[in-house]
């Protein structure tokens, strides 16, 4: 199950400067672990100390913000695309 | 001359340079500008700012610039108006309307931050400012960009009204259109401001462009003669815009601007985008992110990322926050036409409708000084209305049939919708 997965900058000192990874996994939770098996430090930038996704992280699996999904359950497939983004307001 | 000393993580405290960073590498909090206060208080004063010319940079010192800023020189300082007839109407005798529909120059709050967004762009040496707007943001980085000489990209969700593209490409802005949504849009945005290293107004630039807000703040205590009032009811989108006038009536007391008064802040959500309202009403922090349907297009944000900020400033300053249907928006957008004047676009009716709510549930009183937030321009929004008003009279260019329609209007037999 190998997905792509964008990195922000912040967050690339963990990926050698590698604004793009592979990693695996059947759930964003099982992606973002074997991220952290790859990449040390990553996990605890993307969760809470409660295993939440952090307030100010967004995570899209195809698109799709995983709050509209199944959050760290939503379900992932061979090839899927998935983006870590700040979350940015500002508005319109 | 700065007084900024750092820019520091709001949720877990961490320290950064003055430098194109908007967010923690920690814990991706928000970073925020911190100011050295002891020295501002001993430069500021009522008289110094009131020699100063009547823009937003009369209160520089509390704005993350250094050098003497000469973007936005008209932007700010905008009429809070005492809203006689509206108040006579809805029962309160101290209400106020702070009325950024005539800011300069793209008559909207947002002249505010992007002013200060360009000039810490120029400051920082970037030459291509940019954001992901499809509106009020949109023409004011456009517009600011060309007066700065410098090259402007906006980013739009496809399917956007010809206007909205017309608003930023007639500034010499490239408009570029995403087959997406507003959310893969923003995504896209963060994803080109890491690679090409475009100043985005907020995103890289957003704690020094958020700052600008507090303008709006500090004009509506000068503007009362150096007082705060009792109550202020707010627009919430993506959440920028009270918490940083909460901070600017606290940045007024802290360097002795201001003695005493302690407002409560409220904030005004459409119905069909209030992740905010519902968190504050169930009385929890978790923002649910909502997928917006409103006609209050500038405010409709269904994942405010400052969302948390908005309810921690509301509950803070003993303030509530309610939410306006559409068809309350619309009338409120008409009672404040026709009783003062001005023509909000659909994020001022929500702040209205919803300040009447408060006062029907009595979170405000009648006795209270009450400011209206009005952050946009009704004719921008003309769509939003068009339907609600009263359709014109035809008649031939003969004075008798002018005389037998003024009969009919005089005697009250008004087609529907009259005023």
């Amino acid at each position: 199950m190998a997905v792509r997965v964008r990195v922000p900058t912040p967050l690339r000192r963990f990926t050698a400067g590698n604004g793009e990874v592979t990693a695996s996994g059947t759930s964003i939770l099982e992606v973002i672990n074997d991220l952290e098996s790859r990449h040390p430090g990553m996990r605890e930038r993307l969760l809470d100390d409660k295993g939440e996704i952090r307030r100010f992280v967004n995570i899209y699996l195809n698109g799709d913000d995983v709050r509209f999904l199944d959050q760290l359950k939503s379900a992932v497939k061979d090839g899927d695309d998935i983006s870590i983004v700040p979350a940015i307001a500002g508005g319109r | 001359m700065s007084y900024i000393t750092a820019l520091k993580c709001r949720e877990c405290g961490q320290d950064y340079p003055v430098e194109p960073l908007h967010v923690c590498e920690t814990c991706f909090g928000p970073l925020e500008v911190v100011y050295d206060y002891g020295r501002i208080r001993g430069a500021i004063s009522h008289k110094l700012i009131e020699s100063r010319a009547r823009n937003l940079w009369r209160y520089r010192e509390l704005l993350p610039v250094d050098n003497e800023p000469d973007i936005g020189p008209c932007s700010g300082f905008t009429p809070l108006l005492h809203a006689k007839r509206l108040g006579a109407e809805v029962g309160v005798k101290k209400l106020y309307i702070k009325d950024d529909t005539v800011n300069h120059p793209t008559l909207s709050y947002k002249d505010r931050v992007v002013s200060v967004a360009i000039t810490k762009a120029r400051e920082f040496g970037f030459t291509t400012v940019s954001c992901a707007s499809t509106g009020n943001l949109a023409t004011a980085v456009a517009s600011h960009a060309a007066r700065a000489g410098l090259k402007c990209y906006i980013f739009m969700p496809e399917g956007v009204e010809s206007g909205k593209i017309v608003g930023s490409a007639i500034y010499g802005a490239k408009v570029i259109t995403i087959r997406g949504n507003y959310d893969d849009v923003n995504r896209l945005c963060s994803e080109i401001a890491d690679k090409y290293g475009w100043a985005f107004v907020n995103i890289n630039l957003r704690p020094y462009y958020t700052e600008g807000a507090k303008t709006f703040g500090f004009e509506i205590a000068e503007q009362l003669g150096w007082k705060l009032p009792d109550s202020v009811v707010i627009p919430t989108a993506g959440g920028t815009i009270l918490p940083k006038v909460a901070k600017a009536f606290k940045e007024l007391k802290d360097v002795g601007l201001v003695k005493g008064g302690a407002p409560k802040i409220h904030s005004a959500q459409a119905a069909g985008s209030a992740p905010v309202i519902h968190a504050l009403h169930k009385g929890v922090d978790l923002i649910s992110p909502v997928k917006p349907n409103t006609i209050a297009k500038s405010i409709a944000i269904g994942n405010p990322a400052d969302g948390y900020y908005v309810l921690g400033a509301v509950r803070e300053s003993g303030g509530w926050g309610e939410m306006a249907t559409d068809e309350e928006i619309v009338e409120a957008i008409k009672l404040l036409a026709r009783t003062e004047g001005i023509f909000a676009e659909p994020a001022g009716g929500t702040t209205l409708a919803v300040t009447l709510k408060l006062l029907a549930q009595g979170r405000i009183r009648p006795e209270e000084s009450v400011v209206v937030s009005i952050t946009g321009n009704g004719y921008k929004t003309l769509e939003a209305v068009a339907g609600a008003v009263e359709q014109p009279f035809v008649i031939e260019a003969r004075l008798d049939d002018f005389d037998a329609l003024f009969e009919r209007l005089a005697d009250g037999k008004r087609l529907a919708g009259a005023a």
